[in-house]
């Protein structure tokens, strides 16, 4: 029997309010200022912006304070904020061989042209909790030293000349495909696969880039050069026809160098996979260029025979959002769904138990 | 331009109010915000890929003698693009010199952080050595 069912308003609008109250928590500890988590969770302002696909570190902030700290939440926040705004136009493509450089680090050349730097790295602690933090202590000024000005060439056009290593070749205007756009297809080209990394989820991302270390789907991976810094984004307004400088925008990037046997056509060369995200995220951006790699397993001649290395099964579910919509979704009400289920199963038995009583007078 | 991007709102403010100007301006278009597709390159130097979005707000001003000024800026700040707009439309006549006096301190200001963050990252530099090995 069909029942239309409706209600719980009232106690919808009372779990927001408790919602609001609960967020804000103990009214004697200061209320947290976006400002701070912008300044002070920097890392997760990162995360959001990277996987709600909008540079917005202020926007990023208040998210985070309105999704409680729960990041995926503050990812769909953006994601809905950015529907609500027209679209400019695209921007000229980040130049990140002209970053301000914070960090940057290769574990395949020791004498980088430009240098190593390990800048502002959790790496090398020791991971034990500072209780200092907790007391308040406020930290030494950091070192200074006198700063570089040698240009800081990609690693991956160190080795070019020799044609050791597969060259990238960017061809004129050609079409840049866009997942915001136009639903995903497959075969999907390295355009928009590279679109869907970038905004995908970072432990799902990580996962992958880890089972292919393990053997599912080994690619051999080498780090050639991780750096993060700012790069200026610049855009050419219709009017204008020339570009303008919209600001900097914080990026990562891993040029992740990969062994490769050659084949017929191929001479053997060093593959590569590619890793560019917003803000501050190694983690990121080394999985998001071994995934990278690992589904350009068919251009190789490969054989797919690997989660991360099947396209439709990655880029289908690397989205936390579309995936937490669909995994939630279960908890609304299905009442009626339920309801035919019920009433199919009960049939299944009262036919189930006829037959067995059937069976049993037949041996009888 | 790339001064007014990286100004804070009040520094902008304050540059605008140093450098005199007419109060009769009009707005060639309404100033609003937006997204701009920020674009990389595959491998860095390949082909491009959409990397993912920015708020970006746009203002376009008319001076009462024709001078027109635009600004593009990350972020949601109206005023603070209309400033800059403005700014943009000042810096192409007469008043070119009192806008970059009255910028020079957001310049000497955002040089001299970028400056005390490269010589932070550079103490951060690895000097490898070579251990000498022990076989004679």
């Amino acid at each position: 029997m069909y029942v239309a069912v409706k209600g719980g308003e009232g106690a919808i609008d009372n779990a927001h309010a408790l919602l609001a109250h609960e967020r804000r928590g103990p009214t004697h500890i200061a209320d947290l200022a976006p400002e701070q988590i912008e300044s002070q969770l920097a890392l997760a302002v990162d995360r959001v912006m990277a996987e709600g696909s909008l540079y917005d570190p202020a926007l990023a902030a208040l998210a985070i304070k309105q999704s409680r700290g729960d990041l995926i939440e503050a990812i769909f926040l953006v994601r809905a904020f950015r529907t609500t705004l027209p679209r400019f136009g695209a921007s000229q493509p980040l130049d990140t061989s002209a970053m301000a450089i914070e960090r940057r680090i290769s574990a395949t050349f020791k004498d980088l042209p430009g240098g190593q730097v390990l800048g502002p790295t959790f790496d090398y602690t020791h991971r034990l909790i500072d209780f200092m933090l907790a007391a308040g202590v406020a930290p030494p000024p950091p070192v200074e030293a006198p700063a570089e000005t040698e240009p800081t060439p990609r690693v991956t056009d160190l080795l070019d000349g020799e044609g050791l290593i597969e060259a990238e070749t960017a061809t004129g205007n050609e079409d840049v495909g866009d997942l915001t756009r136009t639903p995903l297809d497959f075969p999907a080209n390295r355009d928009l696969r590279l679109q869907a990394l970038a905004r995908g989820d970072e432990g799902f991302l990580l996962a992958l880039g880890y089972s292919t270390q393990r053997g599912y789907g080994r690619t051999h991976p080498f780090v050639g050069e991780i750096r993060f810094g700012e790069v200026e984004a610049e855009f050419v307004p219709e009017e204008l026809g020339f570009a303008v400088p919209l600001g900097p925008v914080a990026v990562t990037e891993c040029q992740m160098v990969n062994q490769f046997h050659g084949s017929a056509e191929v001479p053997p060369q060093f593959t590569r996979g590619y890793g560019l995200v917003f803000g501050q995220s190694e983690r990121k951006a080394m999985s998001m260029s071994l995934v990278d790699r690992a589904l350009r397993t068919r251009e190789f001649g490969e054989d797919v025979v690997a989660p991360a290395q099947d396209e439709e099964f990655v880029l289908s579910h690397c989205d936390n959002v579309q995936a937490t919509g669909f995994v939630e979704h279960l908890k609304l009400p299905h009442y009626v769904d339920f309801q035919a289920e019920l009433g199919l199963v009960r049939q299944m038995r009262t036919e189930y138990f006829a037959r067995q009583e059937e069976l049993k007078e037949a041996a009888e | 331009m790339a001064a007014c991007t990286a100004a804070s709102p009040d520094e902008l403010a304050a540059t605008l109010a140093g450098v005199p100007h007419p109060s009769e301006i009009v707005d060639l278009r309404a100033t609003e915000s937006g997204l701009v597709m920020l674009r990389g390159r595959m491998g860095g130097d390949g082909r491009p890929f959409n990397l993912g979005e920015a708020t970006v707000t746009r203002a376009a001003v008319r001076l009462p003698d024709g001078r027109t000024g635009f600004a593009y800026q990350l972020g949601r700040d109206a005023a603070k693009a209309r400033n800059a707009a403005i700014l943009d439309a000042l810096w192409q006549g007469p008043e070119r010199a009192a806008v970059e006096a009255a910028i020079a301190p957001v310049r000497a200001r955002i040089e001299a952080e970028a400056a005390a963050r490269a010589r932070r990252v550079a103490a951060t530099r690895v000097n490898f050595f070579t251990m000498v090995r022990g076989e004679d």
